[in-house]
């Protein structure tokens, strides 16, 4: 860890005065991890713990703003999420451990980073360290051809194939949510899809954030009237560990065909992975196992699998044709 | 805390140390803080195999708060030990910085010492070594072997029983690299008092660590005292020395000063041990109606290039069926990594695995109920050292465990069970563990206070050795447990054995029984030739020692306490010594096969259109002689259980092919079991007392609750899914090959 200096921000005015060259720590679940392997070496860390974007608030429209330092534990357990939302319920459960999600926040999970265990090494991407295009443009990328079990087989790369590791981000895909900013030129919103970058020759670059800007909160639009929503995750054990594979499934069921229906997945793609083709696919379709195999095989059809995670598309496939039957079961 | 003394032994009784431990009042080894002292931190070569050119500690020197950097230029003499001299056994053959040939991937290079871990940490960032490269050894597959293969154990004649034999299982079993990964990082803390060096280790043996200290650094052994009050466990890990507590020595003797050393989770991958790789061929052959006519058991382990480390995988094949017709082969592959150390059931568990899921093919092969085939061929006495056992009840734990288990209950066809939308599939094994006791001296001491005192140089790794230890006390002199002081963990107590192979409870007991006994006739000695003891003059053979008084034996009159007698006295203290005699010289013990026993029912639910498999349920029972203490032994066997399920399904350590490091080096990406992957566990304890083992007739349980629980969860994988696994762990990637779609 580099030494740094410290700032404790008591409004969000102050928070962005103070915010050139630094870093803002919210849970720092995700910071002070990477400040310790050497991985950020932020000069000033911006604590933003004080400012009052705690809240849940309902929106006159009747949708959901979800303040930027909410924890994940609040959230998932809040009245409103759980009745009106559990897609996002359910998967910020899945994240992490109860003491991890008491710290972590909203808008640090939106900013969480890779796992890949090249990415943390303290020396990747410098002379004599693994390639890592992620932490040193042009240096190379050690998981192409190294171990990649972990790795994603969407949205990849030749410069970077590192998965997105958030369940929270996954299920806010299939919310469409809108990520509210304030920076040095003001406020601004950002859709949910675009606010994650695919890695393409710039995997250093992440997400759609101007230096300096704060993330205040995140709105989810109103509930999809008679919709059902559920999020489903793979992995090796039981808990504590990220998705190989996982879904976030909003549909709703009219007649035995499906009327509205929003797909994401994670574990598998290099940002939170929306699924137009998976959408596409079910849009006005009967809610039955065909369909949802059709979906999935639209889903998974421009993946690209590596030495060790070829077995993630098909483990993709069911995860989602499970999930799919899920929400679109009928009581 | 009232009990009585009859019943103490085999009653389940709360560890004495338990509040200790939960207030956080019990110090380990880095819990240690010496005024004045600084802090170590390794720097690790990041290759795997080449030479050190050049070694540029100058930034590091120059950072602030650094004392030293320490580096073979300016290390001096460390020596190696010879293998059981003076009873020294090392981990490694190599010490610290012993040449510049780098052997695997974090190995030590060189140690930053500060005021502070921060700075040290920082400063070891900034040193930079150029190294000579070499391509390395580090393909995980076994089957490079050339060399000649080590012949084992050996009857009849194998060739000729398996070739002729009707059915056959001819199969190679594969255990990946798994890493101990105890709770409590290794650390060692150094203080020199002129020549008098003392170290808190973390160390499961403080008696054996000390003489290597003192042959490694080349000083006397009286100078050298080694100090672990509690372990948070060790799984093998830490049975003996590791190269950075002499390098951490070194540090402080240069500096004068004393010196705390904490491995970071990430080098406990890459420096302190692993269970190696095994490729194990078995192969069996049975007569219809399945008889093992012929038995083989070839494998190879994984080593470094220096150590000569053999898991010795057969150690149960040649006695646990009764089979004619015997062969044992084994070989070492040398690789580009760290020393391989014992591992929970070394040798065993892995071995185990294969011995147990080729069993499990071969009842499949045969049409036989796994549990039958192995009560089949159930061995009347040990056919590889011709004796009979001391005692032997693994029919019973098959025939129990699958009584509790519900086995009659199990439909063969694959995936044929299920329950609420899960397929259930069944698994079943055997498990075995060796019992030896070792010499130990124990010291009983009665104090004019009014407490008891038992002494001996082993030490707890977390499993209730403190308070087994006091349950003796208590039986034999009827002092309450909270007024007995359970004092170890320290090399200057006598001579106590190390805290492995499940060993303690069997051998220390019997020390401190004796010095009990002892003390106690000491006791009534002195209370009979005190001035002023309501006992002067009295004939010892009247008198008897019990509830902590001296009294007649056909009157309650006079009955004094201990501590009266003392104070009139004017003794503080009487003690007395026991010893244990080990197993190989007792008449009782020496011509017996001493084991323990145990068999494993496990339940699989597999959930097939979303490859999800979990272990909901273990049924185990074990055959380990005498109980002690039911509390702490269940602990055991349950905590061994869930280990077996992340042998099963979780556990592996994967080197990057590349550069040779544990890429997987964090509590995150190396996956053990968690909470939720612990399933329901019925554990049962036989509780035959095994006349070889002394008094007590107890075996220890340390260990054999893991051997045998992967064999029967890939068995129970088979039977769910039909997808036959022979390498562990299970991953999903194998689950996805199963033909079973849908529950
Ligand atoms: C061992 C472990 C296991 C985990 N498992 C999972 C899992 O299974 N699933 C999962 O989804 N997650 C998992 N996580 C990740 C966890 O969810 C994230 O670390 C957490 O959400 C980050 O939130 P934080 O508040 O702690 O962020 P911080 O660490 O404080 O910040 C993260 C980043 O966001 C920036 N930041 C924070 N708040 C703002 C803001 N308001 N505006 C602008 N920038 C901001 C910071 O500058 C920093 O760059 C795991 C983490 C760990 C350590
Ligand atoms: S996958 Fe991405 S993060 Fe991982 S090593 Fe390659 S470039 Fe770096």
């Amino acid at each position: 860890m580099e030494t740094f200096n410290y700032v404790k921000a008591p409004n969000v005015e102050k928070a962005l005065a103070s915010a050139e060259q630094a870093k803002f720590i919210a849970g720092g679940t995700t910071l002070v991890d990477l400040m310790k392997l050497h991985v950020e070496t932020p000069k000033t860390l911006v604590d933003i713990n004080l400012l009052p974007l705690e809240k849940i608030e309902k929106l006159p429209d009747g949708g959901l703003r979800i303040g930027a330092m909410v924890r994940n534990s609040d959230l998932a357990w809040s009245d409103e999420v759980k009745k009106s939302y559990p897609v996002l319920s359910e998967a910020l459960l899945s994240g992490a451990s109860p003491q991890l999600r008491n710290m972590a926040t909203t808008g640090g999970n939106l900013l969480q980073r890779t796992r890949c265990m090249y990415f943390r090494e303290p020396n990747a991407g410098t002379p004599g360290g693994y390639g890592c295009n992620k932490r040193t443009p042009g240096s190379g990328c050690a998981a192409l051809d190294g171990f990649n079990r972990m790795h994603a087989v969407l949205g990849t790369s030749d410069k970077c194939i590192a998965t997105h590791p958030s369940d929270m981000c996954v299920a806010m895909a299939a919310l469409e949510a809108v990520i509210h900013v304030e920076g040095p030129k003001g406020k601004r919103t950002i859709p949910f899809a675009d606010f994650h970058k695919l890695p393409g020759d710039t995997p250093h670059i992440e997400n759609a954030l101007e230096p300096g800007e704060l993330i205040t909160h995140v709105d989810l639009p109103k509930p999809v009237e008679g919709a059902k929503s559920t999020y489903l995750k793979l992995r090796d054990r039981a808990s504590y560990e990220f998705a190989l594979a996982s879904a976030a499934v909003v549909a709703r069921v009219e007649g035995g065909h499906i009327r509205y229906i929003r797909v994401a997945m994670g574990g598998v793609g290099t940002k939170p992975w929306r699924s137009h083709e998976a959408e596409a696919a079910l849009m006005g379709k009967p809610a039955n196992q065909a369909s949802f195999k059709a979906a999935a095989l639209a889903a998974l059809a421009k993946s690209k699998p590596h030495k060790d995670n070829a077995f993630k598309v098909e483990l993709a496939k069911r995860c989602l044709v499970r999930s799919l039957k899920t929400a679109t079961a009928t009581a | 805390m009232s009990t009585t003394p009859s019943g103490i032994i085999g009653r389940p009784t709360p560890r004495i140390d338990g509040p200790l431990k939960t207030t956080g009042a019990a110090k380990y080894a880095t819990d240690f803080h010496i005024d004045g002292m600084a802090y170590a931190v390794p720097f690790v070569s990041s290759i795997a195999s080449g030479r050190i050119r050049n070694l540029d500690t100058s930034a590091a020197e120059k950072m602030p708060g650094v004392l030293l950097v320490l580096h073979r230029g300016n290390i001096g003499q460390l020596y190696r030990t010879v293998p059981g001299d003076g009873d020294a056994t090392n981990s490694e053959v190599r010490p610290a910085f012993e040449d510049d040939i780098v052997r695997h991937w974090g190995q030590y290079v060189a140690l930053v010492v500060a005021e502070t871990f921060e700075e040290a940490t920082s400063a070891a960032a900034v040193i930079h070594a150029e190294y000579d490269l070499e391509t390395p050894k580090l393909r995980s597959s076994l089957d490079d072997f050339t060399g000649e293969r080590k012949k084992g154990s050996h009857r009849g004649n194998f060739d000729a029983a398996f070739g002729s034999a009707p059915v056959k299982v001819d199969q190679t079993y594969v255990t990946p690299i798994e890493t101990h990964n105890p709770i409590e990082m290794h650390g060692s803390v150094a203080v020199w008092d002129r020549d008098q060096l003392t170290m808190f280790e973390t160390t499961q043996g403080v008696v054996n660590h000390r003489v290597v200290m003192a042959q490694t650094l080349g000083i006397p052994i009286e100078n050298v005292r080694v100090v672990t009050r509690f372990l948070g466990s060790g799984f093998g890990g830490k049975l003996f020395p590791w190269p950075h507590c002499a390098m951490n020595a070194v540090a402080a003797c240069k500096l004068g000063r004393p010196v705390k050393l904490c491995l970071p989770r990430r080098m406990m991958f890459s420096s302190v041990g692993y269970r190696p790789r095994t490729e194990q061929r078995m192969r069996l052959g049975a007569s219809m109606d399945g008889k093992l006519l012929a038995l083989s058991h070839d494998y190879l382990n994984s080593t470094s290039l220096l150590d000569d480390y053999d898991e010795g995988c057969a150690e149960a094949t040649p006695y646990l069926y009764s089979v004619a017709n015997l062969s044992v082969t084994s070989g070492l592959v040398r690789r580009n990594l760290g020393a391989p150390m014992y591992m929970r059931g070394p040798g065993a568990v892995p071995g185990l695995y294969a011995m147990e899921a080729a069993m499990n093919e071969l009842a499949d092969e045969l049409k036989i109920d796994p549990v039958k085939l192995r009560i089949l061929n159930d061995a009347e006495k040990d056919e590889d050292k011709n004796i009979p056992f001391s005692s032997r009840h693994y029919r019973e734990c098959l025939e129990v465990g699958a009584k509790k288990f519900g086995w009659e209950k199990r439909t063969v066809g694959i995936g044929s069970m299920r329950r609420y939308g899960k397929i259930l599939g069944w698994g079943m094994a055997g498990a075995s563990w060796v019992a030896l006791r070792l010499p130990c001296t124990a010291h009983v001491e009665f104090h004019a206070n009014g407490r008891v005192s038992v002494r001996s140089g082993t030490q707890d790794i977390g499993t209730g050795t403190y308070t087994t230890f006091a349950q003796v006390v208590h039986e034999k002199t009827g002092v309450p447990l909270d007024r007995i002081d359970v004092v170890i963990g320290d090399s200057a107590l006598p001579d106590g054995p190390m805290s492995g192979g499940s060993m303690v409870t069997g051998s220390v007991l019997n020390a401190i029984a004796n010095a009990s006994t002892e003390a106690m006739k000491k006791m009534i000695a002195l209370s009979t030739g005190t001035e002023g003891s309501p006992l002067k003059g009295t004939k010892a053979e009247e008198l008897e020692f019990a509830e902590g008084r001296i009294r007649k034996k056909d009157s309650a009159a006079g009955d004094p306490e201990f501590a009266e007698i003392l104070k009139l006295a004017r003794v503080d203290g009487l003690s007395a010594e026991g010893k244990t005699v080990p197993t190989w010289e007792d008449p009782q013990s020496k011509d017996k096969s001493l084991h323990s026993y145990g068999a494993q029912f496990v339940e699989v639910e597999w959930e097939p259109d979303i490859a999800r498999l979990r272990v909901s349920r273990v049924v185990t029972v074990i055959d380990a002689g005498r109980i002690i203490n039911p509390k702490a032994a269940a602990n055991q066997i349950a905590g061994a259980v869930v280990m077996g399920v992340g042998m099963g399904l979780l556990e592996e350590t994967v080197h990057d092919q590349r550069t040779g490091q544990p890429i997987n080096g964090s509590m995150a990406d190396y996956l053990m079991a968690t909470c939720a992957d612990s399933p329901e566990i019925d554990v049962t304890f036989l509780d035959y007392p095994d006349p070889a083992m002394g008094e007590y007739g107890a075996r220890g349980v340390g260990e054999i609750g893991l051997a045998g629980v992967a064999a029967a969860i890939t068995a129970a994988v088979h039977h769910a899914t039909g997808v036959r696994v022979r390498e562990l762990p299970v991953k999903i990637e194998d689950l996805l090959q199963s033909k079973i779609l849908q529950a």
